[in-house]
């Protein structure tokens, strides 16, 4: 029994950390939260599910195309919305990215209609593995591998890779950068193509985890994603993943050992940013950032 | 700077004008407000029963009073499944549109929210599907042409009883929302009493609105090992519970009520939601009476695919209100609501009506199950 609920709170941990390395990356670079991260991953579940639809192609070159649309789209958002308020105060683009997140919104709720879409899971998704009189979905493996697979890829590209420095270098400081001959425009394009990338995937396997769409469905994950980046110390990816995890299962948990509490399940994740903020306002791995002068 | 303001003056100049020219507004008009969840969660719920009444106002458009010929014309307004909107929703109706019936909500929770704003402006409104008695109780305003949940509860729990041989039983209720809350309990009294067992509902677990994930309340209530497990909660929800529950290798029966009868329930929950049983107001493939069969045939040739079982009550709301405002020969709203309260033996596409008292209609359920990726009919209980 305890087992079940740790699996479960392994996968949807996962996913979550997913989503909140793209929320963490944006805002180490732009120092901006950007609300409509949910929506990136909710397209990236609608344009896959569009593709798969279409049948003109197999899945898992539907999977990757979807993953590609999402990642540019992530780049032209920023584009649109984010670039002209680069120079303006930082209120001025986090209004932006909310009005970018209800648009999204609204535009998916007229063009892609309320109803819930059932997504066309593939077999190999929804096999149910049998260990040990645990029964678990083979999906609820494979998130945590993926997961776990692109974080490896993202930290080898920050740490080991010229553009993963210059990245470092742009989240350090913007205009010393620029003076190194880096073009802080293609280093944000490409933050958020990265973080776009990983919002599609995560769109996709939750979809694969919970088969229904719906245009609003971005919106709780993105919340909680954002709860969970700020908790493991926002500007870190190590800290997304953390507390991507730490939500995760402290979701699981609560519903498992609270029964009677399962009504507030969602309001434990609030309650637990709350305390964080409290205790360690620079969350869990966040490093104290000091004045510079 | 000089061509800017030129442009903005010459577009706000454009705007008033257009806006005085939508102000003549027709006299000849009788406006019924829709009242219905077009997005949000219950988006297809309140999109199908829309689509009933729009059906119904195409048949029947117009309607004369004191010997002039009025055109019905319908007023849509989406509370888009949140409480809040609703009352937004309803305001727009009964103030600024100034409609003389309203017809709606799906989902009683919403109907409740709307329901003290059109008591207020003195406008009728006639529910569908909503079931919670809380919609009616009080509202001198509120009526409805569909079953209470009391009596849903006990089909239910007579169903679990009798024919699948209950002795326990396991409930998942959505705790935000008081449809549900409200038929898990008369499901929960009608059981206990049935099988005289005070502990017969062994394990209860609640879930929110929105709620994806249901693995932790579902491995909770294995532990209890029931014989059944009733989930009234709407088929956004109810379908990946379904679902969740099978790939846990869960097989106990599964019961619900009149919100899984959708579409979307079929289609989430694919080939797990197989054998699941369902109480509810309508069946397809079992017409009850004349306008049925007017009903199905025009509702087929009309949008090309099969009515739900709320389109058919939609239908009906439609013309309980039409046979009213004849009856009244008034547009005046009041008259109408006195004339909806006199309905009686009025056939409607999903049985007759017969509106009582509590402002109820008291009919027959229709109990249906999922086989081969559709609800069958399996039999009709009368209360």
């Amino acid at each position: 029994m305890f087992f079940q609920h740790l699996a479960n709170a392994l996968s949807v941990g996962s996913l979550y950390a997913l989503i909140a390395i793209g929320y963490t990356m944006v805002y180490g670079i732009l120092r901006l939260i950007n609300f409509a991260h949910g929506d990136v991953f909710m397209l990236g579940a609608y344009i896959a599910f569009y593709l798969v639809s279409a049948a003109v192609m197999p899945w898992w070159v539907a999977f990757i195309v979807a993953v590609g649309l999402t990642c540019l789209f992530g780049i032209g958002l920023e584009k649109v919305a984010y670039k002209p308020l680069r120079d303006s105060p930082r209120i001025s683009i986090m209004i932006s990215a909310i009005g970018a997140s209800f648009l999204i919104e609204s535009l998916a709720t007229v063009l892609f209609d309320a109803r819930p879409k059932a997504f066309a899971v593939p077999d190999l998704f929804s096999t149910v593995v049998n260990i040990h009189g645990v029964s678990i979905v083979s999906v609820s493996f494979f998130i945590p591998a993926v997961t776990f697979a692109l974080l490896a890829v993202l930290l080898f590209i920050v740490h080991k890779t010229k553009v993963g420095m210059a990245m470092r270098a742009v989240s350090t400081d913007q205009d010393a950068a620029r003076l190194m001959a880096i073009d802080p425009n293609k280093i944000v394009s490409f933050t958020f193509g990265i973080g776009s990338l990983l919002a599609g995937v995560g769109g996709i396997m939750w979809s694969l985890k919970y088969p229904q769409l719906l245009p609003l469905m971005g919106i709780m994950p993105g919340l909680k994603c954002f709860i969970a980046a700020v908790i493991g110390g926002i500007g870190s990816i190590g800290g997304a993943v953390l507390g991507g995890f730490l939500l995760g299962l402290i979701e699981i948990m609560v519903v498992a050992f609270l029964p009677d509490l399962t009504g507030y399940r969602d309001a434990f994740a609030f309650v637990l940013l709350i305390v964080v903020l409290l205790v360690k306002p620079t969350g869990l791995l966040g490093k104290n950032q000091g004045e510079k002068v | 700077m000089k061509r800017i303001s030129l442009v903005i003056g010459a577009t706000l100049c454009a705007l008033a004008l257009v806006a005085c020219g939508n102000k003549a507004a027709q006299p000849t008009t009788i406006k019924i407000g829709v009242f219905e969840p077009l997005t949000g969660a219950n988006g297809a719920g309140g999109a199908d029963e829309a689509e009933g009444v729009k059906l119904a106002n195409a048949l029947y458009p117009k309607v004369t009073v004191g010997g002039k010929e009025y055109q019905i014309e319908l007023v849509v307004a989406d509370n888009k499944s949140d409480k809040v909107e609703a009352a937004n929703a309803a305001t727009m109706l009964a103030q600024k549109a100034k409609v003389n019936a309203v017809i709606g909500s799906w989902g009683s929770s919403l109907s409740m929210s709307g329901g003290p704003i059109f008591a207020e402006s003195k406008i009728p409104a006639v529910g569908a599907s909503c079931t919670n008695p809380n919609v009616t109780k009080g509202n001198e305003f509120y009526f409805r042409v569909c079953f209470l949940d009391p009596f849903q509860g006990e089909v239910m729990a007579t169903y679990a009883f009798s024919k699948v041989g209950a002795k326990k039983a396991a409930i998942i209720r959505e705790v935000s929302n008081d449809y549900s809350v409200g038929l898990a309990k008369f499901f929960s009294d009608s059981f206990v009493k049935l099988t005289g067992d005070p502990k017969a509902i062994v394990a209860q677990s609640d879930y929110n609105t929105g709620d994806q994930d249901f693995n932790a309340q579902l491995t909770n209530i294995m532990k209890s090992k029931p014989d059944v497990i009733f989930a009234p909660g709407n088929f956004t929800e109810s379908a990946l519970i379904i679902k969740q529950a099978r790939q846990l290798g869960i097989k106990t029966q599964f019961l619900g009520g009149d919100t899984w009868d959708e579409n979307a329930f079929l289609q989430v929950g694919g080939k797990e939601v197989e054998g699941a049983v369902i109480s509810t107001f309508f069946a397809n493939d079992v017409p009850i009476n004349k306008t049925s069969e007017i009903f199905l045939k025009e509702f087929r040739a009309k949008y090309n695919k099969e009515p739900a079982a709320v389109a058919a009550l939609g239908f009906d709301a439609y013309l309980v209100i039409l046979d009213a405002i004849k009856k009244a020969d008034s547009t005046d709203p009041v008259k109408i609501r006195d004339m909806i309260a006199k309905t009686t033996n009025f056939e409607g596409a999903a049985g007759s009506i017969t509106i009582n008292a509590d402002r109820n209609a008291v009919k027959d359920a229709v109990i249906k199950v999922v086989k081969d990726g559709k609800f069958q009919y399996l039999t009709t209980v009368k209360p």
